[in-house]
């Protein structure tokens, strides 16, 4: 039984999850739609998910899947209430553009 | 230090790794950057099933099939139900300021610019040799041992926030009765 980082080597995958996490981050600044940056969120869930698995193969350790297993779950439960918020959000404002929700700025 | 990959030398895992991070990074940036709303949750589409394509190199079924269903099969439903339930894809946005999209920019540049620097010039973490004890431990069986023995009560309150998180979705989303 071999290791497959041995011949991937888990430099790759940290570079691959942090240009991964790197481009939600952009997109959380970049876009205004609201259902975007909900999403770019997800990518950046999904980058160091990626690296918790890499990482519980790296110490031959099933913790790190357990933890991607809650993570997963937790992000289920945040997209399910992020979402019904959205729409509630729409149904008020007929908008989800994310400049225009500035009623607290005062 | 990062090595100069040698392409003709490369096994078949590489050129396989190489080819769906291209494919995971090249999804994900279509997925925030395409105009239409309802691209961006296809393009996320591939770019999770690519991430579970890494999950299945790695050789943990289980989290990559677990992947599928909870990002694929739930967590994109629901984005593209909400989407056409707020009927936005016709609809094509104003982009924010250019001094704020060019400011997103440097952010980006820089924050991948750090944080790999940061990484590669730290020590290195293995030197090419990784320790192999041969003993299974990303079985789906070995998994749910450890699931529901050493993190039973973790895993009772995950079912109690997803309960939670239920009841909240259908408060939030209820129309409310109109006064008067």
């Amino acid at each position: 039984m071999s290791n497959i980082l041995n011949q991937i080597g888990i430099e790759n995958y940290i570079f691959l999850s942090v240009i991964l996490f790197c481009i939600g981050v952009f997109g959380v600044l970049y876009r205004r739609n609201a259902i975007v940056v909900f999403m770019s969120i997800e990518i950046m869930l999904n980058a160091v998910n990626l690296l918790f698995v890499a990482f519980s193969t790296y110490h031959q350790d099933a913790q790190g899947q357990i933890f991607v297993f809650f993570s997963m779950a937790v992000a289920a439960a945040e997209v399910a209430v992020g979402l019904a918020i959205l729409v509630s959000i729409f149904r008020n404002m007929q908008t989800i553009d994310v400049s225009n929700l500035k009623n607290l700025k005062g | 230090m990062i090595q100069i990959p040698d392409i003709a030398s490369a096994t078949s895992v590489q050129i396989l790794f190489s080819l769906l991070s291209i494919f995971t990074l090249a999804t994900a940036f279509l997925a925030i950057y395409s105009k239409k709303p309802m691209h961006n949750a296809i393009y996320l589409v591939l770019c999770f099933s690519s991430i579970s394509g890494h999950y299945l190199l790695l050789n943990s079924q289980f989290l990559a099939f677990v992947n599928l269903i909870v990002y694929i099969g739930a967590i994109m439903i629901l984005i593209v139900f909400t989407i056409m339930l707020m009927n936005l894809n016709n609809e094509d946005e104003v982009h924010k300021p250019r001094i704020t999209r060019l400011g997103a920019i440097v952010a980006f540049c820089l924050m991948c610019i750090v944080l790999i620097a940061i990484f590669i010039n730290s020590k290195p973490i293995a030197d090419g040799s990784y320790e192999v004890t041969g003993e299974d431990y990303q079985s789906i069986n070995i998994l749910g041992k450890l699931l529901l023995n050493e993190y039973m009560v973790p895993f009772e309150f995950a079912s109690v926030l997803l309960l939670v998180a239920m009841i909240g979705a259908v408060l939030l989303s209820k129309k409310e009765k109109l006064e008067k």
